[in-house]
């Protein structure tokens, strides 16, 4: 008897002490990580939890809101969070608040794995670790357009004229589908749409928006040209729902995040007919060679106002989480940013954007208030109740009021 | 009571509503008067997965700085009051100096987003407030003659739309109506228009909400009157059949005079929860077709940038919207008080 409890006190040692050091070493430390809801984030946290244990607490709040809880979470001091899991857009009210600490010194004492396109450093100074490429770009169902006899389309031009010729063969009634959702998807889309124009959205070197032009026109009346396949309740549809409305078989060409393809192409959800025709690629062109599309990034920052052993703690059970291990365990589930990460059909689409040389959303402090003043002010046009130029001019003017109640313009 | 007494009672409410409610709203007035600091900016090399960049960012550091030394901000006046999010003094003067018609200067004034929230705002209140309460009488006066083993199971079902959280009520209601729903697709059966959707069209959407705002509030009625309805002096109705009152005049003459006590209160109610819509805009996704003012407020502060002035700004104008409602009630409730008090 008293050999069995000494055997099983023994093993207990032994698998705490595995834990231990392949729990990371570390001796204490409180992690604490907000972020998004999806399936790669899922992996990095539950890699992270991995670490849990002799002293070590590590608990997270996954949730698709989590971008309006990270300033007043991370504003508090002591911290909400020890980390918040961003993307280049949803960084940036962190750094205007300076709300985020500088991680050059963990990445030389903890960040041997990383490689260096991994580190965002803004001013020379390492502020967040990316471990995921993120893009939105062309889902098409092969089978659909060999039907119509068209080829996939590399321009918006091309999905246009597929679009027309799915629905005049009664293929289908509304082939197209985007997240087109009233707020920050349509305002995503119009982001997307004006970058494929090549035009910039401020004066140089300015807050001044300028989209009220040519460019800006070309973008809106592509969206809404667009719009006219979609199903009619358009104005509804954000990444959830068109996921379901393409897993269903209602649409053959669809503008999505790649983030989406692992979950659409996996055997859940859908049907044989649809997974095996549905083909990611990259995002079409607007203007000549233009991708219409935008890069993210998806990575961690520690919080400046946690101790420096949480942040320590937090940042040796985050880069625990996006080890070989993780990526390898979840290759389809996201782009990963790592070495040992395998393409895949999942991931052909962010690839082709991101080779084809899409620009990364503008990491710009005031670029949040025009996507937000687009969500809102583009919807009329779409409608049919009011021309392009009067919907740019409503969305330079509510961008306006913003930036100067915000003070970056006078 | 003695006023002492009454003081000492009524203490530890009054506390929590000067510390809860009077403070808070005093706050969100003083925020609504400032604006933040003047940015300071810096162009600095970031770079990432997909390269080097130059790019504006924030001087954390010297905004810190400013914002220690004041923290609320700027002091700027009414001025967030009369900006083109609120209520475009300037875009509003324009509109009516260009204006070809009268129905050009409402389009103008309706593409401004506090007018277009006040336009929906007010049909709402306006629609949904009399219906409710014409609905929640009719359902207390049915109820009222349900033989009594029926009574319970009925007066449960009444009230499930009110027990229903809105958010859910509304979410569940969303997808029914969708052009996939059950509701949605036997509408385009009935209507033969394998395109009709009632998420689509303005005119539709607002349709959907007013129903969906009746739907949710007639219980609310139907509870304060079938109360009320239990309290009517059968002498006065006996009184009426013997002068030979048909059953509309015992309604019109003797029961609705009961219940207009009654009828007021469930008005100042519901105009003032109405002119707070919010959650069906957010259940259905409305926002596209439809706006409220506590929508505006709700949007200013979600998403990366949070517009915590505006927002108060917004605030501050639906206090007073609310408070401009319920004057007409309020003003005749006062006279009834005063003419009963001489």
């Amino acid at each position: 008897m008293f050999l069995k409890k000494l055997a099983v006190a023994g093993a207990v040692t032994v698998l705490s002490g595995t834990t231990a050091l392949a729990g990371c070493g570390l001796s204490a430390g409180n992690v604490n990580i907000l972020g998004n809801d999806f399936a790669a984030i899922q992996a990095v946290v539950a890699g992270a939890s991995e670490c849990a244990g002799d002293g070590v607490t590590v608990s997270a709040n996954l949730t698709t809101e989590h971008r309006d809880l990270q300033v007043a979470a991370l504003t508090a001091n002591p911290a909400q969070y020890s980390s918040a899991i961003v993307a280049n857009s949803s960084i940036v009210p962190l750094l205007n608040d300076g709300l985020i600490r500088s991680l050059d010194d963990l990445v030389a004492k903890h960040g041997e794995g990383l490689q260096p396109s991994q580190l965002i450093t803004i001013d020379g100074k390492v502020m967040a670790v990316a471990f995921m490429a993120n893009a939105q770009h062309l889902f098409y169902r092969s089978d659909v357009l060999a039907a119509a006899g068209v080829q996939p389309p590399k321009s918006y031009e091309d999905v246009l004229a597929a679009a027309a010729k799915i629905k005049s063969a009664g293929l289908m009634d509304h082939p197209v589908i985007m997240n087109t959702k009233t707020g920050w998807n349509l305002g995503e889309e119009f982001v997307n749409m004006y970058m494929g124009t090549g035009a910039p959205f401020f004066k140089a070197g300015t807050a001044e928006v300028a989209i009220n032009n040519d460019h800006g026109v070309a973008a809106l009346n592509m969206l809404k040209s667009l719009t006219e396949y979609s199903n009619p309740d358009y104005l509804t549809y954000d990444s959830n729902a068109t996921a379901a409305v393409w897993e269903a078989g209602q649409a053959a060409l669809g503008i999505m995040w790649g983030s989406r393809g692992g979950p659409i192409l996996d055997d859940e959800g859908s049907t044989e007919a649809v997974t095996g025709s549905t083909v990611l690629t990259g995002a079409p062109t607007l203007m000549g060679d233009n991708v219409a599309s935008t890069l993210w990034w998806d990575g961690f920052t520690i919080s400046a106002n946690v101790s420096d052993a949480d942040a320590e703690a937090t940042f040796v059970a985050l880069v625990n989480g996006i080890s070989d291990d993780v990526v390898r365990a979840n290759n389809d589930a996201a782009v990963w940013l790592s070495a040992v990460y395998e393409p895949s059909a999942a991931s052909a689409g962010v690839s082709a954007t991101a080779m084809s040389g899409a620009n990364p959303y503008p990491m710009l402090p005031y670029m949040g208030l025009l996507h937000g003043a687009l969500g809102a002010e583009i919807t009329e046009f779409l409608q049919g109740s009011e021309t392009a130029e009067q919907a740019l001019a409503d969305v330079e003017a509510a961008y306006t009021a913003a930036a100067k109640e915000k003070g970056f313009l006078k | 009571m003695a006023h002492r007494t009454f003081f000492w009672f009524i203490l530890p409410s009054l506390a929590a509503m000067l510390l809860f409610i009077a403070l808070p709203l005093v706050s969100v007035a003083v925020q609504s008067l400032h604006i933040e600091h003047e940015q300071v900016l810096k162009v600095t090399k970031n770079c990432g997965p997909f390269g080097c960049k130059e790019e504006t960012t924030v001087d954390a550091e010297a905004t810190r700085v400013l914002r220690d030394q004041k923290p609320l901000g700027r002091f700027n006046g009414l001025k967030t009051y009369f900006d083109r999010g609120h209520l475009a003094t300037a875009e509003v003067a324009q509109a009516w100096q260009e204006r070809s018609s009268l129905g050009g200067f409402l389009a103008d004034l309706y593409n401004l987003p506090l007018y277009k929230a006040i336009g929906f705002t007010l049909v709402y209140t306006f629609v949904v407030t009399p219906l409710v309460i014409v609905l929640g009488l009719a359902i207390a006066l049915g109820v009222n003659r349900v033989t009594p083993i029926l009574k319970g199971p009925t007066i449960f079902v009444s009230l499930l739309p009110m027990i229903v959280t809105p958010l859910i009520g509304s979410l569940i209601l969303f997808w029914m109506i969708d052009a996939q729903g059950i509701i949605g697709k036997s509408l385009q059966y009935f209507f033969d228009d394998p395109e009709l959707s009632l998420k689509a069209s303005p005119a539709l959407t607002w349709m959907t909400l007013i129903v969906y705002g009746i739907w949710h509030s007639a219980p609310f009625a139907f509870v304060v009157f079938y109360a009320g309805l239990q309290t009517v002096n059968s002498d006065s109705l006996e009184a009426a059949q013997i002068d030979g009152a048909n059953r509309w005049q015992q309604l019109r003459y003797v029961v609705i005079p009961h219940l207009m006590p009654l009828v007021i209160f469930i008005s100042l109610i519901q105009l003032m929860d109405n002119f707070r819509v919010f959650e069906p805009i957010v259940g259905f996704s409305a926002q596209a077709n439809a706006t409220s003012l506590s929508f505006i407020i709700f949007n200013d502060l979600r998403g990366d940038v949070m517009r915590f002035n505006s927002a108060a700004a917004t605030s501050v104008l639906t206090i007073l919207g609310v408070t401009i409602l319920l004057l007409p009630v309020l003003i005749r409730t006062w006279r009834d008080f005063k003419g009963k008090a001489i």
